[in-house]
């Protein structure tokens, strides 16, 4: 008997002897670049820099994501600071990333550097979790974070809340761009996980009433430097 | 008639009358076609984007063996293990056998349909191992002990109540008529059993053939955990979840959560690339990719309804759907109800016993117009129900085109009978006729003309 694989293929191969006629199109759409062909088609990201950034704190508002643009560094240390102190945070876990250690440094409660020493159970008791990320996309108010950039996989999702200390330079007009920079920044080195993380965690499924916070953070902070 | 027939014939039937149900997925329904249509408002052209990702499906869809092939060489570069299944059996021994080496005894699972057609929590829970559904809906589901309602809202049709009293003989807790009460009951609930869990099982919404990763699309982040926490993920997934680019997901992400819930995008959308890499602080150790074929292919080698493969189940041909909306997601008896498992039921689970699937549909074409990767499902409907005259005709099918065809080539016994039927009318209306019955029970027949249309044209046409 010949194993599942060869099986699978040889079905495969036979069925896609005849050929089935390709859709009609309005348009020339390319396979391979299909960000580019139909970028003039999808939810407008801005031209310029400013115009992204106006329909990124649009969107995140409608998502219910708090964003909080500060001038510099040292504003953002002090926005966490404040926002640790209003919530009464008691843990707060990090991604050890030298843009976050000063933020966590200025943090009133105590504070832990999951990526060093991971444990699951407590970071399961952490109130709030503090990650840097890959880019923004303003298209959408998605936030792209990834294993090697924000302190792992549960960082970003165990904890009640997700703050993300980004640079304003950060932000791509579009979810193809931000797909794209992925790709030249890893290559085939991609981390073991990508996330586009779009607002806080939600659910509609009980009478599709939307709720949020259903298994992930119910609060989402983006801290946006510059 | 098949059994499938009968069970749906008789829920059906039960179903259109219960006007208060109807009303009420009508209700939960409402908010969706609002927010659906502000998302579509923000495509600058919603109909070429529709184009571009049935094009992306369609490219990949029709060079599935070498794009399969090039998926499956990255991802097993990228350090995951890939295994084939030829069916449904197969599929969960293979499931069986990575739980049984790893010596497993808690598995959580997040959302995943191709592991609802396989029945594997069945055959979990037969080898004795603990298994807990993640997804709201499908917790809710779970506990209720019945199938999805709907493949992406699995119990839209459960009442709030009653999943208060759910909970409360269930996990013991007060009751609540909060949505969001309940909604933390469920978070609280599952919380520790992420972390105490040896397996994650998750599906895949689509294999990136250019960089070996899967992605993942939920709104709650049950799959995020579950694909973070334990010790080893296990991902299911059809064969035609291949795309050939990274960049198709830039349209096929969002059009998935336009189309199927009203979002820009849901919340988390992950492309995993392998267990734990060298440098990371925590991750699966091993990653598992279970690859199935059952029946896929045999509807890959229909070039007719070969674009039914391109289903990103969104989910949005339910939520328009006439049929869907009367009679509710439990009567198809299906692992995907509305118009797309339909269309694909029969190919999966045989014609014969899912053809009168292809007459619940009213033909309106609503499916096809919301399908965002343009699937031309009701026409399919069509072709199903051709395919099943001619693979096995009925008797009834069989006299009655062959005295049709007699009857239309012969013009004088048209009129003849015509005349007959005419005269006869009257007393047919009387009597219970065969074949009939279900239709005349809400139907009058007409009353007849005096002339026939022929005999009309006739007089004015001299």
């Amino acid at each position: 008997m010949s194993d599942a694989r060869s099986d699978i293929f040889a079905r495969i191969r036979e069925a896609l002897k005849v050929k089935a006629p390709k859709p009609h199109l309005k348009a020339d759409a390319n396979p391979g670049k299909t960000s580019a062909v139909a970028k003039p088609w999808l939810p407008d990201g801005g031209e310029t820099a400013d115009a992204s950034l106006t329909i990124l704190s649009e969107q995140l508002a409608k998502l219910k994501a708090v964003l909080i643009r500060v001038p510099d560094h040292a504003a953002a240390v002090k926005a966490v600071a404040e926002l640790s102190a209003a919530k009464n945070w008691k843990k707060v876990a990090y991604h050890g990333h030298e843009l976050l250690r000063p933020v966590a440094a200025g943090l009133a409660c105590e504070t832990w550097e999951a990526d060093a020493s991971f444990d699951k159970q407590r970071l399961e008791g952490c109130d709030a979790g503090i990650t840097t990320c890959e880019s923004i996309v303003a298209q959408l108010g998605a936030i792209l974070v990834s294993s090697a950039t924000s302190g792992g996989r549960a960082l970003s999702i165990l904890p009640h809340v997700h703050v993300v200390v980004a640079e304003a330079s950060q932000v791509v007009p579009d979810l193809g761009s931000a797909l794209a920079l992925a790709k030249a920044r890893h290559g085939d080195r991609m981390p073991s996980m990508l996330s586009f993380i779009t607002g806080p965690s939600r659910t509609g499924d009980i009478e599709r009433i939307l709720v949020l916070g259903a298994h992930g953070p119910k609060e989402l902070y983006l801290i946006l430097v510059g | 008639m098949s059994d499938s027939k009968a069970i749906f014939l008789k829920d059906a039937t039960v179903n259109a009358a219960d006007g208060d149900q109807r009303a009420f997925i009508r209700k939960a329904l409402g908010g969706y076609y609002v927010n659906r249509d502000l998302q579509k408002a923000r495509y600058r052209d919603w109909e070429r984007a529709r184009d571009a990702a049935s094009l992306a499906k369609w490219s990949a869809v029709n060079d599935l063996a070498n794009v399969l092939e090039k998926f499956v060489a990255n991802f097993e570069r990228n350090g995951g293990v890939v295994h084939w299944a030829r069916d449904g059996a197969e599929a969960r021994a293979i499931i069986l056998k990575i739980a049984e080496d790893a010596n497993a005894k808690a598995i959580v699972k997040s959302k995943c349909m191709t592991s609802e057609e396989i029945h594997l929590n069945d055959a979990l829970e037969k080898a004795g191992y603990g298994v807990v559904e993640s997804d709201l809906g499908e917790f809710i589901q779970q506990l209720r002990g019945e199938a999805p309602y709907h493949f992406v809202f699995p119990c839209m049709h459960v009442k709030r109540e009653a999943i208060s009293e759910l909970f409360a003989k269930h996990l013991g807790t007060a009751p609540t008529d909060s949505p969001e009460e309940l909604t933390m009951i469920a978070r609280r609930h599952l919380r520790q059993l992420y972390v105490d869990a040896d397996i994650g099982i998750t599906g895949a919404n689509f294999l990136v053939a250019e960089t070996g990763q899967i992605s993942i699309t939920e709104n709650e982040g049950n799959a995020r955990l579950t694909a973070a926490l334990p010790r080893i993920h296990i991902a299911l997934s059809g064969i035609e979840k291949v795309v050939n680019h990274l960049d198709d997901l830039s349209v096929l992400l969002p059009m998935l959560a336009t189309a199927g819930a009203g979002q820009p995008m849901t919340c988390y959308n992950t492309l995993y690339s392998g267990p734990r890499k060298k440098g990371e602080c925590d991750g699966p150790e091993e990653f598992h990719l279970v690859l199935l074929d059952n029946a896929r292919t045999r509807l890959l080698a229909d070039p007719e309804q070969r674009d039914a493969l391109h289903c990103i189940r969104c989910g949005a041909c339910l939520n328009v759907c006439p049929i869907f909306k009367n009679i509710g997601g439990l009567a198809y008896g299906t692992t995907y109800q509305g118009p797309i498992g339909s269309v694909i039921t029969p190919h999966l689970r045989g014609l014969k016993q899912w053809n009168h699937l292809s007459g619940a549909s009213s033909l309106c074409g609503a499916c096809t117009d919301a399908c965002p990767v343009r699937i031309d499902l009701h026409h399919h409907l069509l072709h199903n129900r051709r395919n099943a005259a001619k693979e096995s005709p009925t008797l009834f099918d069989q006299l009655f085109h062959h005295g049709f065809n007699f009857v239309i080539k012969r013009p004088w016994l048209f009129a003849t009978g015509g005349r007959i039927f005419r005269a006869t009318l009257p007393l047919l209306q009387k009597l219970p006729l065969p074949y009939m019955g279900a239709w005349m029970k809400t139907r009058d027949l007409p009353k007849a003309p005096a002339r026939s249309f022929r005999d009309e044209w006739k007089q004015q046409n001299v």
